[in-house]
């Protein structure tokens, strides 16, 4: 286990790579066009499964972040650096993500299921009320001199960053403890584990890439409106995409992103008209097709996890009594 | 020296009933305290208040001189106060070593990964299930479960050790074996506070007892002495048994 080399993890290092190398060959739009698309989801996803996988609290204020990040950009992207416009971004992503963890994950279930979507419809309806009433406005225009080549580069820093956080994650004490607390959290707290600010630091991280991606694709749009950036179906797509891909793993969501990506792509370009009706079609195929659901794939993971340990991990136990001889169920030594 | 644990005038509501009613108790370092009374006497709440699991009404509870009332209870747990739970909560969906390993990550001196493997799989040796290290919690029996929620309390190396009914369900040998399992412990220094129910358990543990009722302390003494109190018969079995 020591000195083995983490084998996804330079086939997915030199999959970045290779990524950061097509722009260039690309001669059309449209596969640069479709490259942003994938790289939003895959950093959506992704960041979505940060805090949702280990701890199986389902979040659907994905698109409040990015929608978020978008109105930041549209809002100060003119009147200061970019760099600074992405951290103004961040850091208001990030407060927002705090307030509600602090407020919210005492919520279990449903609740928070049913919070997080509502609080989606919330940051909308006053944006929504701040621009009719404060500033008069129905929509605002984001003319920013950044090319389609510099919103696919910075997508794809952000994918590697969300996946570098999920890769440590699932190596470090912190992950383990979001783990617990997806096992349960009252033996969890009862372990020595600060239940809440473990849960409250993994929303905020979740909450700023996903605030990030909302940022760096808004001058993408030109035009953007609340109904726009704040769009349900967002929630939904990254939330349908990680529960395929299985949000256990830092790779899984990677798996549903792609190939739900073309479809939609597929169903947007063919069927425009019906999008919304063939969407929904393809979220309730995806929930019975999918046999036993997300927890069965997160089991196969487990086991096969499991499995690999026994072979890792050397018998420390010096006298074992062969299996046979251990007739009474709870033998327990009594030497000390 | 002050007393590992010191109960004083404990309150507990939760609305209108008083589940726990001013109860005060003792337990001195490396003793073994058991905690007893009918079903519904308000023993569970008395641990998890301990435990920080609730939050008191009322009252103070001091570990080893310092204050925990009103500490959060992963706090409480670094402490050093461990617990199992009535109904078990092992990690179904983690391995047994894996679920001991998490009791040695969080705890005051944590060690964690590749460190830990070694000292994981002599908790598990010690409670007899170092031979199933790689199965996962949630395929146990019952009783393996119980185990493997005692192997991971004593992972976080506490001071004090809350065991809730931790010996019903344990068929004769199970039993002893349990009883002689936690008096190891005893000699190894650590101190217990047991809820239980099972009396040849009390009497073969408990140096001292304390008896509840009705949320308050009925008695407290020597366990042979607390046992054949006519009053604690009464409470236990009912006026036309006595």
């Amino acid at each position: 286990m020591k000195n083995r080399v983490d084998k996804p993890a330079l086939a997915v290092a030199a999959a970045l790579l290779v990524m950061a190398i097509l722009p260039l060959a690309w001669r059309n739009d449209y596969a640069l066009s479709f490259g942003i698309n994938l790289l939003q989801f895959s950093v959506l996803a992704t960041a979505w499964a940060l805090f949702s996988g280990p701890t199986r609290y389902i979040s659907l204020a994905t698109t409040a972040f990015y929608g978020i990040g978008a109105y930041a950009v549209a809002v100060l992207g003119e009147q200061l650096p970019w760099p600074l416009v992405l951290l103004a971004a961040l850091a208001l992503g990030s407060l927002v993500a705090l307030g509600v963890g602090l407020a919210t994950l005492r919520l279990s279930g449903v609740y928070f299921v049913i919070f997080t979507f509502g609080l989606a419809e919330l940051v909308k309806q006053l944006v929504n009320w701040y621009e009719v009433n404060i500033t008069k406005t129905s929509g605002r225009y984001v003319f920013l001199e950044i090319s389609q080549q510099a919103i696919y580069w910075q997508l794809l820093v952000l994918l590697a960053l969300a996946l570098l956080a999920g890769w440590w994650l699932r190596r470090s004490r912190l992950g383990l403890a979001l783990r617990v607390i997806g096992e349960d959290e009252t033996a969890a707290s009862h372990l020595g584990i600060d239940i809440t600010r473990t849960k409250v630091l993994l929303f905020v991280v979740s909450a700023g890439f996903m605030t990030l991606v909302g940022a760096v694709i808004a001058p993408r749009w030109t035009y953007i409106d609340p109904a726009i950036v704040f769009n349900p179906n967002v929630s939904f797509q990254v939330l349908i995409m990680a529960l395929l891909g299985g949000p256990g793993h830092w790779l899984g969501p990677l798996a549903g992103v792609l190939p739900l990506t073309a479809l939609f792509e597929f169903l947007s370009v063919n069927f425009p008209n019906y999008f919304s009706v063939l969407l929904g079609a393809t979220f309730l195929a995806i929930v019975y097709l999918v046999p036993g659901g997300v927890v069965a794939l997160l089991e196969r993971w487990d086991r096969r996890r499991a499995a690999a340990l026994v072979k890792e991990v050397p018998n420390v136990s010096p006298a074992r009594p062969p299996e046979g001889a251990r007739t009474p169920p709870c033998s327990v030594e009594v030497s000390q | 020296m002050n007393p590992l644990l010191q109960v004083d005038d404990l309150q507990k509501n939760f609305g209108g009933l008083r589940a726990v009613g001013g109860l005060s108790f003792e337990v001195a370092a490396g003793e073994v305290l058991g905690l007893l009374g009918p079903n519904g006497s308000g023993k569970t709440t008395a641990l998890n208040l301990i435990s920080g699991a609730l939050a008191r009404t009322g009252g103070s509870i001091h570990l080893d001189g310092q204050r925990i009332d009103g500490l959060a209870p992963h706090r409480i747990a670094r402490a050093g106060v461990a617990r199992t739970f009535q109904l078990v909560r092992v990690l179904g969906g983690m391995t047994c070593i894996e679920n001991v390993q998490v009791g040695l990550a969080f705890r005051d001196a944590p060690s964690f990964g590749e460190a830990s493997v070694a000292e994981a799989i002599e908790l598990l040796r010690r409670v007899g299930l170092d031979t199933r290290a790689h199965v996962l919690a949630g395929d146990l029996t019952y009783i393996d479960q119980k185990r493997l929620e005692l192997a991971r309390a004593l992972a976080l190396e506490p001071r004090l050790l809350l065991l809730d009914e931790w010996l019903s369900g344990l068929n004769p040998s199970e039993l002893q074996d349990g009883i002689g399992l936690i008096k190891s412990l005893r000699a190894g220094g650590l101190t217990v506070v047991l809820v239980e129910h099972v009396m040849d358990a009390v009497r073969a543990l408990c140096d001292r007892c304390v008896v509840m009722c009705a949320g308050a302390k009925l008695a407290e003494g020597a366990t042979a002495t607390v046992l054949a109190d006519p009053a604690v018969v009464d409470a236990y079995l009912g006026r036309a048994h006595a």
